[in-house]
């Protein structure tokens, strides 16, 4: 399939982008890696009149690590550098985890880290990571810049807290901490293809008992969604088999996944379950932060 | 700034298979297009047209990708390498060597993109398992052979490059 016609903007500063946002807005989108833009718009899913490719645009192709242990991922990262990089897997080891699910290696080389974020595929991998870890997403715009929580940013499908003028410069991981796990798990029906069902989720154990918990699961609704039933019933419990199983069983009650020609939605409530023991068994190990 | 109306051009310029190649090119051509129609490299394939099959996957700058992913003017100033870059004049590379020892393909439309895939894959490490290049090779589809012969083909070429021969 042959792309739409479209004005093509080349921005040489993140400024110009933002100007060339303001004024285009509505009928603009913008280009990073293009792994998911590009089919979109083969596919003549909603074609933009204009096109805003950042993908030249200097020092926006940092992963840096704050005074706090705190990792920011900046808007030109490709999943490719992520996946090679010992800080993200130090300080956002959950996003290392991600990363070999992202696509294939070609799409890897291409496609970015925080336009896998701003396009919030509800199947994709990276919403639900951002949920799971509390990610603060910044969106600049010639108005200003402003910080967004994960938990207000996924709408639905496709759609972001993202204002039509807004650029998403970059994601702020916070600190992970030294008694955090955490794992990403999922079914798909071919390795690299989107998952069926997913979960990526965090633990804190302090004193052998669960302290925290977050299950972030993708592939289930129309965003990436948080099941606060189950992570309430695992804290103040043991990280154990039974503890897990309790936690699938309240996971399995809470989402009505929607179904489609690959799976119905009883088959994805049960995958949901499935993933919950198993990704809260793997999250028993530690990762991350000491080096 | 640069901006480009509808049916206007971007003068860019790259390197391919070590040749230089200049062209004005609208935005909205695909990379694979260039190749194919305006560099006239009809070697690299192209099956979905929208990153599914891999059959159009390249090297650029030494990184495989998709170059139906990719618009004609994100290669300005970049090394492409197509499958037109693996033999050197009639002597073929140790990895088409293999491919063709093992019976790698079928009908092979899809071949530029797995070779090119494999290239990738030895560069990087050069004595894959058989679950790693199975990895690697996820992103390529073939509708012939059920790939067992593909993976035999790596394995026959990860020998034939650590100059082991080619009979196991």
């Amino acid at each position: 399939m042959k792309n739409p016609a479209f004005v093509y903007h080349q921005p040489d500063s993140l400024d110009e982008a933002l100007a060339l946002l303001a004024k285009h807005g509505d009928d603009a989108k913008v280009l990073a890696g293009g792994q998911s833009l590009l089919p979109t718009m083969a596919l003549r899913l909603g074609p933009p009149e204009h096109l805003i490719d950042i993908g030249q645009l200097p020092g926006l192709d940092q992963i840096s690590v704050a005074n706090d242990g705190g990792l920011t991922i900046r808007a030109l990262v490709r999943h490719g550098a992520a996946e090679r990089s010992d800080d993200v897997a130090r300080h956002a080891p959950l996003v290392h985890q991600a990363m070999p699910h992202i696509g294939h290696r070609a799409i890897r080389t291409r496609g970015t880290v925080v336009g896998s974020i701003a396009h919030a595929d509800p199947a994709a991998e990276m919403p639900a990571v951002v949920l799971a870890t509390a990610a603060k997403m910044v969106a600049r715009s010639v108005d200003g810049e402003r910080e967004i929580a994960a938990e207000e940013f996924f709408d639905s499908y496709l759609t972001t807290a993202l204002r039509a003028n807004e650029l998403l410069t970059e994601v702020k991981f916070p600190p992970w901490s030294v008694e955090s796990s955490g794992a990403v798990v999922e079914v798909s029906r071919r390795h690299g293809d989107y998952a069926l069902v997913g979960l990526a989720c965090r633990m804190n154990i302090s004193g052998g008992l669960i302290s925290d918990a977050a299950l972030a699961f993708f592939g289930v609704a129309s965003a990436p969604v948080r099941v606060v039933e189950a992570e309430a019933a695992l804290v103040g419990s043991s990280p154990d088999s039974e503890t897990f199983g309790r936690a699938a069983a309240i996971v399995k009650a809470a989402l009505s996944p929607t179904a489609d020609i690959h799976g119905s939605s009883n088959y994805r409530k049960h995958l949901a379950g499935v993933l919950t023991r198993r990704g809260l068994e793997a999250a028993t190990s530690k990762i991350g932060v000491p080096a | 700034m640069t901006s480009v109306d509808v049916d206007s051009t971007i003068e860019v310029s790259f390197t391919i298979n070590g040749d230089a190649f200049e062209a004005d090119i609208e935005p909205r051509r695909s990379l694979s297009d260039v190749i194919r129609e305006d560099v006239g490299l009809t070697g690299t394939h192209l099956g979905c047209e929208h990153g599914v099959c891999g059959a159009c996957t390249i090297l650029v700058d030494g990184e495989p990708a998709r170059s139906c992913l990719m618009l004609g003017v994100h290669a300005d100033g970049c090394s492409l390498t197509t499958i037109e870059g693996l033999a050197n004049g009639d002597e073929l590379h140790p990895i088409q060597q293999a491919m063709h020892e093992a019976h790698g393909f079928q009908c092979a439309f899809c071949a530029p993109g797995f070779l090119m895939s494999t290239l990738a894959l030895l560069a990087e490490n050069p004595s894959p398992t058989r679950d790693q290049i199975r990895e690697e090779l996820s992103g390529n589809l073939c509708r012939c052979t059920g790939y067992e012969p593909i993976i035999n083909g790596v394995e026959t070429a990860v020998r034939l490059m650590n100059g082991e021969g080619s009979k196991s």
